[in-house]
């Protein structure tokens, strides 16, 4: 499965391992979430970087205190239609501060992208036609926002707040 | 022409929507091509209103807490025109619906709303949908504060909102600013009813998991205050704790009133009030400013005094029976003496409730601007109504509204009937509605015997999906399908008015279709016997119970 960024396809360099597979003491893999509660010491032990895929009924809660540690975690939509990643997403973002590339996997479709950015997605596995080039614009696609989020961007509500009080008194 | 009264559109306002049509071009272009499957491209033409019906592509409208300009309506009117076949349908959502859109027309309909500050994003699919309030909201006797401040705060956030976009099911808000509830806030997904406590401070009881369809449920109440500034953090907790934890395995089973019957409304509330504490005095935290800049563009309008009582009107209403029958259903108290609130009735004897043509609505536009500031408002009992008459204009407006067949002295009556769209237009219907309310309505069209009557209130639903809202009528019927006949079940006691939410009770086996005017007439006739002084329909019932009601119609079909 191709995956993006914004900038373009890129290449992945995470190894996904199945849960019976053994680790390698060194490179970039990526467990399942049952993988990582059991095996959380052993694998921060490890020399290299270490990913975590979550289901999208899993509690990213439960990864608080290793957020620092962690340098992929892959949010999976089961459906296009199914939503419940995006708040993973943001409360990872958001609320437990992750840093690190936030994946999304599954139903990935170009129309949802300005959605996922603004969610705190930056990696896309899609084999949509089309969707590279939909996910560069997908930034810009929309350029007033109504929500806060953390992906920066100043809302409608805040820049009429700004205008006002920077506006010159008659 | 005369100023807007309600929230204008600032450039942010305007770029998004204009945008959001680009978008759904080129979404419409990629699926014309073959690019996009039908899969793909349901939820986002459902966001954008496109509805797939029996017959044709149908697109809803978005008309924001049912607040119309008359430039508005006139547009409104133009694209009914334009795109469809030349009339539209106001729905219990306070929305507009065409039926007979062209798909590769839509963007070019869209982009014309777009020239008069309207869309039609998220008036369908599983997204926050439009939302409704009070139509008699910024006029009414009662109101603490006009629910339509918070109604448009709640539009720009729920826009586009990227959390929540692809929720379990739909989720319906509606506000209410009145203790006397025009809004039915306790049979939505989230209810809010602003309401003043002891220390004088006006903020929200939140009511969540409250809807009709196939599973009726009246809201429960999860915070019975909510300081307004925090209104916006205490939905998105609710939000995310419905968009994480609603079930998607069962379509009929996503709705949020599921979730917290499932999960009980202690921890339902548990849960939302964990999120809200982590969310709440955060970026959603409403700044007083932004606030009042909402609130000022909903100041009313400069309402000239005019007099109290009106000679010319106490003579007409002597003299004319129908006039003075039409003041007393149609016309409502408005805060300021020298003015009144002015129903029109969308249903006249015989017609499908809530169809309005291009030529009427262009007659309502020229109503509102002579005589109610320009203002039109939509009821979800799919009324239109003028919110600043002046008590001497009523004489005016009554004779304009009798030229467009829409003077009828009815509101309220057995026939101001809400009817879904049924199996004339819709996919999902088991029978058809609107026949069945066209013939209880000629049979009642007598008018002295409607006011005899009294209030009472009919509903009907095509289907088990409830968009005619039949639990909730003193009267409800519901249509089904028994080995390809129609039938329709009728059920008793169900009210939505003024805080005093109940759900019907199904009075006994469905009657064929032929048989429902005679069945109501056997229903009619029981209360008329029955009634005591001053009661409604459905205090009798109330009062007496189902069973003379049964004997009766049983009897009778």
């Amino acid at each position: 499965m191709p995956l993006f960024r914004e900038a373009g396809i890129v290449e992945d360099p995470w190894q996904k391992l199945d849960d019976d597979a053994p680790v390698p003491a060194d490179g970039m893999v990526l467990v399942s979430f049952t993988r990582w509660r059991e095996a959380r010491a052993a694998l921060l032990a490890r020399r290299g970087p270490v990913g975590v895929a979550l289901a999208n009924t899993d509690p990213v809660e439960a990864l608080a205190s290793d957020t620092s540690r962690l340098d992929l975690i892959v949010l999976h939509f089961p459906k296009f239609s199914d939503g419940r990643a995006y708040s993973q997403a943001r409360l990872l973002r958001e609320r437990l501060g992750y840093q690190g590339e936030l994946r999304a996997t599954g139903g990935v479709l170009q129309d949802q992208a300005p959605f996922m950015l603004r969610c705190g997605f930056d990696a896309f596995e899609s084999d949509q036609k089309g969707f590279g080039e939909a996910l560069a614009k997908a930034r810009t696609l929309f350029s007033v926002v109504y929500q806060p989020t953390d992906d920066g961007r100043a809302t409608a509500s805040l820049l009429r707040l700004n205008r006002r009080n920077t506006r010159v008194p008659v | 022409m005369p100023d807007t009264h309600f929230y204008r559109y600032d450039d942010y306002d305007r770029t998004l929507v204009a945008e959001r049509v680009e978008q759904f071009r080129d979404q419409v272009r990629r699926r014309l091509s073959g690019e996009l499957t039908e899969e793909q491209f349901k939820p986002l033409r459902l966001t954008n209103g496109l509805y797939l019906q029996l017959h044709a592509y149908m697109l809803r409208i978005a008309i924001p807490y049912g607040t119309l300009s008359s430039r508005q309506l006139r547009k409104l009117a133009d694209i009914a025109r334009k795109y469809d076949r030349g009339y539209g349908h106001f729905t219990t959502r306070q929305n507009l619906q065409l039926n007979w859109i062209k798909l590769e027309d839509a963007p070019d309909a869209l982009a014309a709303l777009a020239e008069v500050d309207m869309h039609a994003m998220q008036t369908s699919g599983n997204v926050i949908r439009n939302v409704t309030a009070d139509h008699f909201a910024g006029a009414a006797v009662d109101e603490i504060e006009d629910p339509r401040i918070w109604c448009e705060i709640v539009r720009q956030w729920s826009t586009l909102h990227p959390e929540f976009s692809f929720l379990p099911r739909k989720f319906k808000i509606a506000v209410t600013g009145s203790p006397n509830d025009r809004a039915a806030v306790r049979v939505h997904d989230i209810g809010l009813r602003l309401w003043r406590n002891e220390q004088g401070e006006v903020g929200f009881e939140v009511i969540v998991g409250g809807g009709l369809g196939r599973t009726p449920m009246i809201g429960k109440t999860l915070r019975e205050f909510l300081p307004k500034d925090e209104l916006l953090a205490y939905l998105e907790a609710t939000l995310r704790v419905y968009n994480r934890y609603g079930r998607r395995d069962n379509l009929y089973k996503a709705r949020i009133k599921i979730l917290v019957h499932e999960i009980g409304t202690e921890k339902m509330r548990e849960d939302v009030e964990a999120e809200y504490a982590a969310v709440k005095g955060g970026a959603l935290k409403l700044p007083a400013e932004t606030i009042e800049a909402i609130a000022r563009q909903f100041a009313p309008p400069a309402l000239r005094h005019r007099p109290a009582v009106v000679g010319a009107v106490e003579a007409l209403k002597l003299e004319d029976r129908d006039f003075a029958l039409w003041l007393k259903s149609n016309v409502s108290p408005h805060r300021l003496a020298g003015y009144r609130i002015v129903t029109a009735s969308l249903k006249p004897a015989g017609a499908p409730p809530g169809d309005a043509s291009s030529v009427q609505m262009e007659g309502m536009a020229d109503i509102a601007d002579a005589y109610s500031h320009g203002e039109i408002r939509v009821s979800h009992e799919q009324n239109l109504v003028f919110p600043h008459v002046a008590v001497e204009d009523l004489p005016a407006v009554w004779r304009s509204l009798g030229r467009l067949g829409f003077a009828e002295a009815n509101v309220g009556k057995i026939t101001d009937i809400i009817a879904c769209p049924g199996l004339d237009y819709c996919a999902l219907a088991n029978a058809r509605s609107i026949p069945v309310a066209q013939s209880i309505s000629n049979h009642f069209a007598e008018l002295a015997r409607q006011h005899d009557i009294g209030d009472l209130k009919i509903k009907i639903s095509g289907c088990i999906n409830a968009c005619g809202h039949h639990h909730v009528g003193h009267i409800g019927i519901l249509g089904v399908d028994k080995n390809g006949v129609e039938l329709y079940q009728i059920s008793l006691g169900g009210d939505v008015d003024f805080g005093k939410t109940a759900l019907g009770t199904i009075l006994g086996p469905a009657v064929a279709a032929d048989k429902v005017v005679e069945a109501v007439d056997a229903l009619v006739a029981t209360y008329l016997d029955a009634r005591g002084e001053g009661e409604r329909f459905v205090d009798t019932y109330r009062r007496i119970g189902a069973q003379p009601f049964k004997d009766r119609v049983y009897a009778a079909v």
